[in-house]
């Protein structure tokens, strides 16, 4: 019931904006912009089924230990790309207001857990931050 | 037909038999150079096999006392913060502080995660958090644990830590929060990456850890272990843990 809920809540949400009904009672979330210009999937698919890639990336890293570019799904690595930074050039964690997580999952009233356990802003060795050189 | 079985002089039967032979060979044995080369470096992007076995060696006569760089080394490596409270504060590893009463003998060993082959944590985890990865590696799913504790009872080497706060600022590689369990992963990221040691080996300045593939006869670790005597914590218990100690 849940999984529905919140699947139609998804459709909804790519219904609108596609449509950019400019009329939304609640304003679409903003996000800052991420690294690069390609996701490891395209858009409406990283919409509907991020959730499914990385379930299947943590077992297959938790359990089977692997760790390198075969692990595309990586939440590590949507950390990497997605994180925003503040006027002084410091990552902001990705489940603050306003953040690329938080912005979307708050639109559409789903929780995240992912972060009780996981670091919210790329370590100092980030693949990502070496290669824009981000602090 | 007739022509090709006067050359070669042998049945269709035999000529079957023996191609299936020459091929099943032929793809042998580059997969026999594959594995072998598998088994000293594992590609990041390959399941880990239980082709290794890791293994730690601890001498007590090494170890110093006092120093606790080990512990240092691995909570820093694996963002353990110590809060300032001992009674709930996670250990992956500490130093045990031992006497001897007939002799006087002191001295202290690090003690973590033992990384048995029949790890009694996994036998009593009621959601299958608690598991042991092909290679030896004995680890906590924190994502099905439910912090139940029943691992921290069953474990006769006190190696598990249940955190009670929330957590802060962890390191990328060793994710960590309130609610689940945790204990050394024998620095898990850092032989998935290949480095083939651990935080606490590194981190010791008296050669008192040795870390190593205990499958592979020529490893430093298999080489001590055959030298001279190591004993297991607790034997009796038929464990046949990962973690081997000399001179305790």
């Amino acid at each position: 019931m849940k999984a529905v809920l919140i699947q139609l809540l998804l459709v909804g949400l790519m219904l609108m904006m596609g449509g950019a009904v400019a009329s939304d009672r609640v304003s679409l979330p903003k996000y800052p912009q991420p690294v690069g210009d390609q996701c490891v999937e395209p858009t409406d698919i990283m919409r509907r089924e991020h959730m499914n890639f990385i379930t299947h990336q943590r077992d297959e890293t938790v359990y089977k230990g692997i760790r390198g570019i075969a692990a595309r799904h990586s939440l590590k690595d949507c950390i990497d790309c997605h994180v925003g930074y503040d006027a002084q050039g410091r990552a902001v964690p990705i489940n603050s207001e306003g953040q690329f997580c938080e912005s979307c999952h708050n639109y559409t009233a789903v929780s995240i857990d992912c972060f009780g356990c996981h670091r919210t802003t790329p370590d100092e060795v980030s693949k990502v931050r070496q290669f824009t050189g981000k602090p | 037909m007739e022509e090709s079985k006067k050359v070669t002089g042998q049945s269709r039967r035999s000529f079957v038999k023996q191609t299936a032979a020459g091929v099943s060979v032929a793809t042998m044995a580059p997969g026999v150079v594959l594995y072998s080369l598998a088994r000293a470096t594992r590609h990041p992007d390959e399941a880990v096999t239980d082709e290794v076995r890791w293994g730690m060696l601890i001498d007590a006569n090494r170890c110093v006392d006092g120093c606790t760089d080990c512990v240092t080394a691995c909570h820093e490596e694996n963002g353990v913060h110590q809060l300032g409270r001992p009674a709930t504060d996670a250990q992956w590893i500490r130093k045990v502080h031992l006497r001897d009463r007939q002799t006087g003998r002191e001295y202290g060993i690090p003690v973590m995660c033992q990384h048995c082959e029949h790890p009694p944590c996994v036998d009593v985890c009621p959601t299958g958090a608690s598991f042991k990865r092909a290679d030896g590696i004995v680890l906590v799913d924190k994502h099905i644990c439910i912090g139940c504790r029943y691992c921290m009872m069953a474990c006769p080497y006190k190696a598990r830590s249940f955190i009670h706060e929330d957590v802060t600022d962890q390191v990328a590689h060793a994710p960590r929060g309130k609610g689940t369990v945790e204990s050394c992963t024998f620095c898990v990221h850092k032989l998935d990456a290949g480095e083939g040691t651990t935080a606490c080996v590194q981190a010791c300045q008296h050669d008192a850890l040795i870390f190593g593939d205990l499958n592979d006869s020529d490893s430093r670790l298999s080489r001590e272990l055959a030298k001279y005597p190591s004993r297991q914590l607790r034997a009796d218990l038929h464990l046949n843990q990962g973690v081997r100690y000399r001179n305790i």
